[in-house]
């Protein structure tokens, strides 16, 4: 920029190095903030110019806090200052010299009176801010400068604009100085200029560039068009479709992601099911309480290790898992057991469980949620471009439904386990003389149905409040994954459970959320008539004993 | 075998006898104790007592309905406070009509919520609810009305066994969902509350409470007589043969279908009836009635007094929800704990129920009758059948 040419820019650069010879140039500096006790809002405007033009390192720092509020008066010395906190709670102030950047002591609140701002003011401390950012050498700081002057575009940011363009490297950034300077064309006299404005911002997808567009082509009171030009409102027309269906797939792709997403979470909550009801025939109404437990343990894994949550997420899956899936088998061993093939009673049975360990954590954590914390990786945002963004958590539980299902699929095919559980469900009596231990093989496969319902509990505390209610929130849903995917079917819990996510986020949109959700409920029970076992039916003997 | 008279259900139901008169004991009983009994003199009933004994009485009607379905056809349903709550939403249209310009906005059309969410007429599905009449036919009708679609479609595609009761959950589940929402014009998460009087008499008179305990209590009789000429009937027998092997009762040229949709509209129809009689005697409904788990604490309530007994079930109704209403007054945190072990213990160890200790010495003796033993034992449907044939 200009400092390779202004011996200004380079006496600027040995006052960054050299604070001490910077003593000439402070006392300036010094002067000018000190003016602002008495200054006017024309005068302040007028300071604000002087700093920012000035050069001095602690310029920045100086209007930053004045728009933040955070430039005083003391009265007892007459001393302007930056506050560091303006907190409510804090009884005395911390404060910092607003020359040298360092700290200056602590006053009370009393003592102090703010350097006020108006609107207008405000605007200019925000450009004078913004060109500050826009030669700072980090690409994000100039990025957020260019788009904090994209909300208000005036004659001074544009000039900037200009100015930066053949400079800018980054490519976001650059790509947002076109944008500025396309939306300026605009208001240029020259229809050339407002064509060539157009075909520029034709390749962006943003909300207001295509609002701005699009206001080309609004009629004013008096029953003529704003803009004058036919062949400019053509061109904005035809930039207008484009951005439109630009977004229109974007949203698509988001709504698809979102479905995928509620997909996930659907299938995870009925994927041990899909083990407990679909192999062994068991309806078990306390899954939604297991996967509590598995909630409860990253409750539990968090208040054990405050000072690592990253991690704690990542201990509690298998804790979760041991912890449900002992639930599991106890409740297999001591109930269900007795009530094999009796599924009307085991509905019963196990519902009764569901309400004794829905007591036992309201007994235990009280009936309050519990806050859980999620971990820094798992927040965020995943910028893709203006019109698609992901978050982090709603990404993480569909990688992580995937891996689980993964590997349930790999203990049922390629272990030793998965061939006992395989060989029970289809011929127990066979299985048995084949030396299976089948009471064994139904506790392990109920625990492991259990362990999964709790490491989905895992991925629930992330997603909702943490409460004796979560388990029963998700029951329903879970029986009308695995009904809808067909009994006894793990890719088809898969296939139904995602199905069901998307259905459901496609109809949000229109009937909204509750509305979308009794549509889908309906639209189950209905399906259930025409296919009474659901997408993917068991084939085979097993089918035909109905 | 000859059409059933009112007396020959009763012929050899020496339990509906017993059950038959303390409902009469009740209906002379309360009045008496607590109209013509001084507030002062310990017997004296207090309307809390009345209204109490009046929630029992319709809890006990649904539970018989419940048991009609579930201990003589086999369904297990797992929806039925549906029926329950449409009948007392009917119950309560007509009650907020009532209400007229005694509202606090003071509208003379339009209940209370209908002016705060700013609506300016009825909607088409309140019209009539002024009239007693038409609310007394719309809280059979409707009931019945779902019934009818719901089991037309789900027995006629052979929807069985726990697939049935986890549709009958997710159509109360819906149901809930749906009523939740101010759009549905059924007064959102607040429902209907704050009724005024009944026929033109105060519903927070003790006379009206009494009248209306009466008329519960004969309500809850006619139920049990009706279900009971239903259970001995020639009818009766298909629909049980149908709850012990449907297949077979199929193959023998029975239409299972057609009999277990009338089983189940009649029973809708008894829920609904019972949820109207409720409305008025607890003074409020809202969707949380819908909520799946006050379908399934009904049939805790059948599993307890036996079920395929009516006599029973009525009589798990009254012994559960004192249980209740006495447990969460004095111990709220064990109620929990206690309906959660009943469950387990009653399927575990009483699957007869409290009748099936209590009735065995005298109905072993009838061997023509179909004693629950028989069936308790049998695999019942769906799954079960399912594994055992793998």
């Amino acid at each position: 920029m200009a400092n390779r040419r202004s011996p200004l820019w380079l006496l600027a650069g040995l006052v960054l190095l050299f604070p001490a010879l910077a003593e000439p140039q402070d006392e300036g500096f010094q002067a000018t903030v000190v003016e602002l006790r008495e200054a006017s809002f024309p005068d302040k405007e007028r300071i604000v110019e002087r700093l920012a033009e000035g050069g001095h390192p602690s310029a920045r720092p100086v209007l930053a806090a004045w728009l933040d509020d955070r430039l005083y008066v003391r009265q007892s010395d007459q001393k302007i200052l930056i506050v560091k906190s303006t907190d409510e709670s804090l009884a005395s102030l911390e404060l910092v010299d607003p020359v040298s950047q360092k700290d200056a002591g602590s006053a009370g609140r009393d003592d102090l009176v703010k350097i006020g701002t108006n609107n207008h003011l405000r605007r200019q401390l925000k450009i004078a801010l913004g060109r500050f950012d826009l030669s700072s050498p980090d690409p994000a700081v100039r990025l957020g400068a260019v788009r904090e002057m994209l909300r208000a575009l005036d004659e001074p940011s544009i000039a900037l604009m200009r100015k930066r363009i053949g400079l800018e490297k980054d490519a976001a950034v650059k790509g947002e100085i076109e944008t500025g300077l396309a939306l300026a064309a605009l208001d240029g006299s020259d229809p050339k200029g407002r064509l060539e404005g157009i075909a520029a911002l034709a390749q962006k997808i943003r909300p207001d560039v295509r609002n701005r567009l699009a206001s080309l082509l609004e009629k004013s009171t008096d029953g003529t068009f704003t803009e004058s030009d036919a062949e400019v409102r053509k061109a904005a027309a035809a930039a207008v479709r484009t951005i439109d269906q630009k977004r229109a797939v974007y949203s698509g792709v988001e709504t698809l992601f979102f479905g995928l997403s509620l997909g996930s979470v659907l299938v995870l909550v009925a994927i041990g099911l899909a083990i407990t009801f679909g192999v062994m025939g068991v309806i078990n109404m306390a899954h939604g309480e297991l996967m509590m437990l598995g909630a409860y343990t990253t409750y539990v894994v968090q208040l054990a290790m405050p000072n690592h949550i990253g991690a704690s997420v990542l201990i509690a899956i298998p804790a979760a898992f041991l912890v449900a899936g002992a639930a599991g088998v106890l409740l297999e061993r001591t109930i269900i057991r007795f009530l094999y093939g009796r599924p009307l009673e085991t509905l019963l049975a196990t519902f009764g469980v569901s309400l004794v360990l829905q007591q036992l954590v309201r007994s235990i954590f009280s009936a309050n949620n519990r806050a859980v914390e999620t971990p820094a990786w798992m927040s965020g945002t995943l910028q893709l471009n203006d019109a698609l963004s992901i978050t982090y958590n709603r990404l993480y539980i569909i990688v992580f439904t995937m891996l689980v299902f993964a590997i349930l699929v790999i203990v049922l095919k390629r272990t030793r386990l998965g061939l006992d559980i395989r060989a029970v469900a289809q011929n127990r009596a066979m299985a048995r003389a084949m030396g299976v231990r089948s009471q064994w093989v139904d506790a392990m496969t109920f625990g492991l149905g259990s362990g999964i319902a709790g490491v989905a509990g895992v991925a629930l505390s992330q997603l909702t409040n943490v409460g004796p209610n979560l388990g029963q929130s998700y029951i329903i849903d879970s029986f009308m994954v695995v009904v809808f995917g067909g009994v006894g079917n793990l890719w088809g819990t898969l296939i139904g459970g995602m199905a069901m996510g998307i259905v459901n986020k496609l109809l949000e949109p229109y009937a909204g959320a509750v509305l979308g959700k009794i549509l889908v409920l309906v639209a189950l029970i209905l399906f259930i008539q025409r296919r009474p076992r659901g997408l993917f039916p068991q084939v085979g003997r097993a089918a035909e004993a109905q | 075998m000859r059409a059933p008279r009112l007396w020959t259900p009763l012929r050899e139901d020496k339990a509906g006898v017993v059950f038959l008169l303390l409902l009469a004991a009740m209906a002379i009983g309360v009045p008496v104790l607590n109209q013509g009994v001084p507030p002062s003199s310990p017997l004296h009933l207090s309307t809390y007592t009345l209204t109490l004994a009046g929630k029992y009485l319709c809890y006990a009607m649904l539970a018989l309905a419940v048991d009609l379905v579930w201990g003589y056809c086999g369904i297990l349903t797992l929806g039925h406070a549906a029926f329950f709550a449409l009948g007392g939403y009917a119950m309560g249209m007509y009650l907020m009509r009532q209400i007229g310009p005694r509202g606090v906005y003071g509208n003379p059309v339009l209940p209370d919520f209908m002016v705060f969410l700013n609506w300016q007429k009825l909607p088409w599905f309140w019209l009539g609810f002024d009239r007693f009449w038409f609310a007394l036919v719309m809280m059979a009708l409707v009931p019945a009305a779902l019934a009818f679609v719901f089991g037309w479609l789900a027995f006629r595609s052979r929807v069985t066994g726990v697939y049935l009761s986890i549709m009958t959950q997710a159509l109360t589940y819906a149901l809930m969902l749906a009523f939740f929402r101010n759009d549905m014009g059924f007064g959102g998460n607040n429902g209907f509350t704050d009724f005024k009087d009944i026929l033109g008499f105060d519903l927070h008179q003790d006379s009206t409470r009494v009248v209306l305990l009466v008329v519960t209590t004969a309500a809850l009789a006619a139920s049990y007589l009706a279900s009971r000429m239903i259970v001995c009937s020639r009818a009766g027998r298909v629909i049980r043969a149908i709850r012990d092997a449907e297949s077979r009762t199929r193959f023998l040229g029975y239409r299972v279908e057609s009999y277990k949709l009338w089983v189940f509209v009649f029973s809708s129809v008894v829920a609904g009836i019972a949820g109207a009689l409720y409305v008025p005697q607890v003074g409020i409904i809202n969707p949380s009635e819908f909520a799946p788990i006050n379908s399934i604490e009904v049939v805790i309530w059948v599993a307890v007094g036996g079920r395929g007994t009516l006599v029973g079930a009525a009589a798990g109704a009254f012994l559960v929800n004192y249980a209740k209403t006495f447990l969460t007054g004095a111990l709220p945190e064990v109620w929990l704990y206690a309906l959660g072990a009943l469950f387990v213990l009653v399927t575990l160890f009483l699957p007869r129920g409290l009748m099936g200790l209590v009735s065995r010495p005298w109905r072993s003796r009838r061997a023509g009758e179909a004693s629950p033993s028989t069936w308790t034992r049998q695999p019942q449907l769906g799954v079960s059948a399912v594994i055992k044939a793998k």
